[in-house]
């Protein structure tokens, strides 16, 4: 059966390449940090479990560390320049999209022909994570379609995704870092905590007032946070789950689904959330560095308001 | 009760407003976190390693970056362009308006990453936006800059944002769906991004309201159309010191910045 297992052994070479590509990267004075950080990463997606816990715990520090020391650079490396990217394009045209859309296209396509033929009984994939592993088959695809149709070098796939890595950079595993915060906190006890302070507050039996406290929580975490992949594992805990799901007998999928969307309507409202607000205001030259913020805030408030209606009437009501 | 595990979150707080590291600061915040929740360091150092592991499926969207890479070096990001170029009539409003459906579809297709800030929003989107803004309302004073602009990288963010979630296997989905599980909750992420639905619509109408709305102001407000500030009209365009500040800064660096520079920091926090 193909699982998750396998997508990770394709992940660990590409970061493998990617590690590679850095290290001949003689443009970038510190190829060897990124070289170090996404071989440590492969390493992860390959040995991870093999490595046991303490030794993954010393992995995410070693990543850490190489961060927090900033010993990631971006190289210049070559690429085609913007002259000949555009003689290409005039050239290849809206066939240009194609490629990029087997990936969504075999994802989304495969997916429901998965789950509505009999195929799901060949129990050929595992049905709990068909979608990525028909991403990862949908990256081969257009991979291979790259390669018989623009015959680009053999080490090019490798050396432009190692070019938009690095420009990614730390920031491209501070998701899973902070799902990995989201299970210290729940082991330290910080969504009981806070649990028991929001069950403190909410008066029980009214499901409308604890809908509206979830989605606040949800805003007010995530602009602390900067993030609600962060808060949304501490807000399930305190008030999703236990009181709105298990209480008062709310849809999970609801539930879960707008909670996140609320979430992101403080996103749109913290300079926590740098890469969103505060990168793209200088990359505009604004005046304000807070003239993204503010632009968002008359969206977010309307659309906050939104999404409580939506969770308290889909979740409870329909 | 314990309270003293939540210093982990006012660490956090403290670490990103000083503007350390974010996974320094994650990091440092788990450990303390951890520890003040009386779990002995070896401890704390296993549960983190074992979170890691076990989350990696939220970096998994990463294995298509070598064809997206690929497609750039032919000439994607410039297609792209040549595309909504073709749009004739364009306002600002409207132009934002499509770009917001455009990148809301896109996300929706998980096609994050196709644009973004540094991709289209400063190389296309704020330039086209701000041209349109100069043909409704003429020349544009300092203000009325910094709002399209704002207006521009905003609507990026809330196409994105309100978008990305109705596809299955992008990582905020994952992330609800190993949440929950984690509490004997088990949902697919089918389920979940169907519920997502509803808000990108609602999210499209706000902003799109606004956007609308920002249309009127600029034609409305159009000094070369009030009649009662002739003055400060012939001022602006007097003033040709002021003018080159607005869009020409933001569209020289067009062709400038080699394409290296393109997509920082994108995918991860929302």
């Amino acid at each position: 059966m193909i699982n998750l297992h396998w997508l990770y052994v394709l992940a660990g070479a590409a970061f493998a390449g990617f590690a590679l590509s850095s290290a001949r990267d003689r443009t970038n004075s510190r190829r060897w940090g990124n070289s170090a950080f996404w071989g440590l990463l492969a390493t992860s997606f390959w040995f991870g479990d093999f490595l046991g816990d303490i030794g993954n715990g010393v992995l995410v520090l070693a990543l850490v560390a190489i961060a927090g020391a900033h010993l990631l650079g971006k190289g210049a490396r070559p690429s085609t320049t913007s002259q000949e990217r555009k003689i290409h394009s005039d050239r290849l045209g809206n066939k240009l999209f194609l490629p990029a859309l087997i990936i969504p296209f075999t994802a989304f396509v495969g997916t429901l022909a998965f789950n509505y033929t009999p195929l799901k009984d060949t129990g050929l994939i595992d049905p709990k994570s068909v979608t990525l592993i028909l991403l990862g088959v949908g990256a081969i695809v257009a991979l291979a379609t790259c390669y018989a149709w623009l015959r680009p070098p053999t080490f090019a796939p490798i050396d432009e995704g190692g070019r938009l890595a690095d420009s990614i950079g730390w920031a491209l595993v501070l998701p899973q870092m902070l799902a990995a915060l989201g299970v210290i906190f729940a082991a330290a006890g910080v969504g009981t905590t806070i649990g028991a302070m929001a069950s403190a507050i909410i008066p029980h039996g009214n499901i409308f007032l604890a809908v509206v406290l979830f989605a606040l929580g949800m805003v007010a975490f995530t602009m602390i946070m900067g993030n609600a992949f962060a808060a949304f594992p501490v807000m399930a805990a305190a008030i999703g789950v236990p009181i709105l799901i298990q209480a008062d007998g709310g849809n999970p999928a609801v539930i879960g689904a707008v909670g996140m969307l609320a979430g992101f309507c403080g996103t749109l409202m913290t300079p926590m959330a740098a890469n969103f607000n505060i990168v793209p205001a200088a990359l505009l030259e604004l005046k304000n560095q807070y003239g993204v913020i503010k632009a968002q805030v008359p969206t977010a408030l309307p659309l906050l308001i939104a999404n409580i209606l939506i969770l308290y009437i889909a979740g409870f009501r329909l | 009760m314990n309270y003293l595990p939540l210093l982990g979150i006012a660490l956090v707080v403290l670490g990103f407003a000083l503007r350390f590291n974010p996974l320094l600061v994650v990091a440092v915040a788990a450990i303390v976190t951890g520890l003040l929740g009386h779990m002995p360091f070896l401890k704390v150092l296993g549960t983190l390693g074992h979170g890691f592991n076990e989350n990696r499926y939220v970096t998994i969207t990463y294995i298509v970056l070598p064809v997206i890479g690929i497609l750039e070096r032919y000439g994607l990001q410039q297609q792209a362009r040549a595309l909504i170029r073709g749009m004739k009539r364009a306002t600002t409003g409207r132009l934002l308006i499509v770009y917001l459906g455009l990148r809301q579809i896109l996300a929706a297709l998980g096609l994050t990453t196709v644009a973004g800030h540094a991709q289209t929003v400063r190389p296309l989107v704020a330039p086209m936006a701000l041209a349109a803004a100069e043909k409704q309302h003429g020349e544009l004073d300092e203000a009325t800059t910094e709002r399209v602009k704002a207006m521009s990288a905003a609507t990026d963010n809330v196409g994105v944002f309100f978008g990305e979630d109705i596809f299955l296997a992008i990582a905020s989905i994952l992330l609800i769906q190993s949440s929950l599980k984690s509490f004997g909750i088990e949902l697919t992420p089918f389920q979940l991004s169907v519920w997502a639905i509803p808000t990108a619509l609602c999210a499209f109408v706000i902003h799109g309201a606004r956007l609308l709305w920002l249309d009127r102001m600029l034609t409305r407000s159009s000094p070369s159309r009030s009649d009662g500030e002739g003055d400060r009209s012939a001022e602006l365009s007097g003033g040709g010191a002021i003018a080159p500040t607005g869009p020409s800064t933001i569209q020289s660096p067009l062709d400038g910045p080699p394409p290296h520079e393109a997509s920082p920091r994108r995918e991860d926090e929302r």
